[in-house]
């Protein structure tokens, strides 16, 4: 049992809960995840680390409400336990002093790079974060990002705040000022990543993503997560979650999220009336 | 003396009509008299033959014996001295090749039904809440880790509880039982049972971690820097094989072990009740013929599938599954394709498999498993109109504990290298057994292990010699090929 000790609101459908979790607030880095059962008759969802706490040992995680078991995570509230937490699952991120690095979160992605950035920073990078949402509303991270980054570029879709355009015109517009980029990580949905590794591919530029399909028990036994990486079969929880972009099958990823669709609809659906009907 | 022998007491079990829709277990049991009679069918050879088959040398005989006369609890107590997971090795161990193959009696007629009765003995026991922890001595002032609360981790677990040591399991998932509960389905082994032989564990003191990733959550090392004498790996199947074919990450193409995890532990087939979805199926395919295999098959079908077909490349006689299991499936219903190997599975716009191309085979020369190997036949080409493919083909190695762990050695398959005499790897006081060490087995040959890696352990941490000269451990070449 994990108890939530902290809860907040960060936008439409997005929050933020601290939950207590003293071995993972520890011992893990970037680029790591959990996998999260909420009750006894939940299924296991994976959710990135996007900050711990050791001394407090507890870890943060930001969801966006999209399905039955991160809608029923959102009504949990402080004091209230989620029954299993796992990790930290995943290979850290490869850290080391590149020069400039570009961190780029879309959306619920900035959650995720939050830990990235900031230990690109430590290690003496130069860190130029974009982060962008589809309007303002819907922008996360904002403060801790400015302080995890050299420099924050923030976007939005619909031009509601910070630029107008989305990431990867943000991006185009710094290799067009000549910045000498040493690597690209980008963080976000996938026709998000997708258009980063298309964008900087054409200058070459290493660029490595955190990818996020279905996953089961995360430790390698089930390969519910298997992706396509240069044209082989990889299985993000062990492997992963975080790959060379340029060699992902990113068409076949997004297949392979909306495999249970239906049934993910249908939870929904029943979910809703349910907390309807309690409501009324 | 001209009496009638008493031929081997069949066990009553569901209809197939039934139950190849239902999750319930298959097999009633035998109730008392039938167990009586079954029982009394042995022999009791005075140098027991199917004692040597049995992984964890239980005294066959005397629990035999013991339920011939009526004292079924004594029978069941009598197992327990070999054997702490009893119900559990009833109903899933290979009898048929271990103890039963030796039995006597069966060299004229039919063995002793010997896995039946050991059922019988543990269920009476249990039902009628007779279950004792046997007597702990005082503690050693030893401790010992045990990764993974599979068949290997729990039997290593009880033996070292049973000398007195400190135990903790460490278990990644958030049930215990290993492959006995996200592995094998419930109509094979309800998991109230694996719950109920875990807690017997339990109450021997053995303290169970869980959500514990050893690898991830804390390394090898770190557990024997923090007071761990002794680690025992037994983390068991790893990642899964595919068949490496076309259109194998299409959506509906599945691993068995996600397949059955989905179902067996994460209850998909209770959906929507429980949150964890499975593929609403119409037409399945099960790649493989082991027992794997058939758990996949017979689970597909009980979720609702219209047809159900093993694709095996091979023929039945190579199949490596138990007859029982292929019995069982072929009765509910189950198609077997033989002989036949899918060389791509075809997909839809959508990204969904919608069939499935295979070719015929035939078997040529033996391989070095000894079984013929199958050869395609030319021009033998042909098309299965699928939605579901369920890879049961076996698993490599898990890589989290040999990554974070210096120094263990492992063979090339990525299996650790452990002594087969005492689970020794080539770390000092780490020790393992089961699937990581010697690919897909059984559940007995892991506890088989863990029962020998448990005695050495206990030298180990004690102090104690090992009783003659150990043979270096020698990395392990028998692959099990399905």
């Amino acid at each position: 049992m994990n108890q939530i000790v902290y809860k907040k609101v960060l936008a439409a459908n997005v929050k933020e809960l601290a939950v207590v979790a003293p071995r993972i607030a520890q011992t893990h880095k970037a680029g790591q995840f959990v996998i999260v059962r909420i009750n006894e008759t939940g299924e296991r969802i994976p959710l990135t680390i996007a900050d711990a706490d050791p001394e407090a040992g507890t870890i943060t995680l930001i969801f966006q409400e999209v399905g039955k078991s991160t809608m029923l995570l959102g009504t949990l509230e402080v004091g209230d336990q989620i029954r299993d937490v796992v990790g930290p699952l995943g290979k850290p991120t490869h850290i080391e002093k590149f020069g400039t690095v570009i961190c780029m979160g879309g959306g619920i992605g900035v959650a995720p790079m939050h830990p990235i950035a900031r230990a690109m920073k430590d290690a003496g990078n130069r860190v130029l974060a974009i982060i962008g949402a589809r309007t303002k509303d819907l922008l996360i991270m904002e403060d801790r990002m400015r302080r995890a980054s050299d420099e924050l570029f923030v976007a939005t879709d619909d031009g509601s705040y910070g630029i107008h355009g989305f990431v990867t015109q943000v991006l185009q517009s710094i290799i067009d000022q000549g910045e000498k980029i040493a690597l690209v990580v980008a963080i976000g949905p996938v026709p998000m990543m997708n258009a980063s590794c298309k964008l900087t591919k054409q200058y070459n530029l290493p660029t490595v993503v955190s990818l996020n399909p279905i996953m089961v028990d995360g430790t390698g036994m089930c390969g519910a997560c298997r992706v396509t990486v240069g044209g082989k079969t990889r299985f993000v929880c062990v492997d992963g979650p975080e790959f060379d972009g340029h060699q992902v099958d990113f068409t076949e990823l997004v297949k392979r999220q909306m495999a249970y669709k239906v049934q993910e609809d249908r939870s929904r659906q029943m979910f809703l009336h349910k907390e309807g009907a309690c409501q009324a | 003396m001209a009496k009638e022998k008493t031929p081997r007491q069949p066990m009553p079990e569901q209809p197939p009509e039934a139950r190849r829709r239902n999750f319930e277990e298959v097999p009633y049991g035998y109730p008392p008299e039938i167990a009586q009679l079954e029982a009394s069918r042995c022999i009791l050879c005075k140098k027991p033959k199917c004692v040597e088959g049995c992984p964890v040398e239980i005294d066959i005989p005397a629990f035999l014996k013991m339920i011939r006369d009526g004292d079924f609890l004594g029978a069941a107590r009598k197992i327990k001295e070999a054997n702490a997971l009893p119900a559990i090795c009833g109903r899933v161990c290979p009898q048929e090749e271990q103890c039963e193959i030796r039995c006597v009696v069966g060299i004229k007629g039919d063995p002793v039904a010997i896995g039946r009765l050991e059922r019988f003995a543990a269920d009476f026991e249990r039902v009628n809440n007779l279950v004792e922890v046997p007597p702990i001595p005082p503690w050693t002032g030893k401790k010992a880790a045990i990764v993974g609360s599979g068949p290997a981790g729990l039997t290593v677990a009880g033996e070292l509880a049973k000398m007195g040591h400190r135990v903790t399991i460490f278990e990644a998932l958030h049930q215990p039982g290993g492959v006995l509960m996200y592995g094998i389905p419930e109509f094979r082994l309800p998991k109230s049972i694996v719950e109920a032989e875990v807690d017997y564990v339990k109450n021997m003191g053995v303290e169970i971690v869980y959500n514990a990733v050893i690898g991830r959550y804390m390394t090898v090392d770190e557990l024997l820097q923090n007071g761990y004498d002794s680690v025992f790996l037994g983390t068991g199947a790893g990642l899964p094989y595919f068949m490496n074919i076309p259109g194998e990450n299409l959506n509906g193409v599945y691993s068995a072990n996600e397949y059955l995890t989905r179902s067996n532990l994460m209850r998909a087939y209770k959906f929507p009740e429980f949150d964890t979805p499975i593929a609403v199926s119409r037409k399945v395919a099960v790649l493989g013929g082991g027992n794997v295999a058939m758990d996949a098959a017979r689970t597909a079908l009980r979720l609702g599938a219209e047809e159900v077909t093993i694709v095996y490349r091979r023929s039945r006689t190579e199949m490596p599954a138990r007859i029982e299991e292929i019995h069982h499936a072929e009765q509910e219903g189950i198609q077997f394709q033989l002989l036949t190997n899918p060389t791509e599975i075809l997909g839809d716009d959508q990204g969904w498999a919608r069939g499935m191309k295979c070719i015929r085979m035939e078997l040529g020369e033996p391989d070095s498993s000894g079984r013929r190997r199958p050869v395609p036949i030319p021009g033998s080409d042909f098309e299965m109109e699928v939605d579901t493919v369920v890879v049961a083909i076996g698993n490599g190695a898990n890589p989290l504990v040999p990554q974070s762990t210096p120094g263990l050695q492992t063979n090339k398959w990525g299996n650790i290298i452990a002594d087969e005499k005492t689970g020794a790897t080539s770390r000092p006081g780490v020790f393992a057994g089961g699937d990581i060490v010697i690919g897909a087995a059984t559940v007995i040959l892991a506890m088989g292990a863990g029962k020998v890696a448990a005695r050495a352990m206990h030298r180990f941490m004690m102090g104690i010699p090992e009783p003659v000269a150990e043979e270096t451990a020698k990395p392990e070449e028998k692959k099990v090929d399905a």
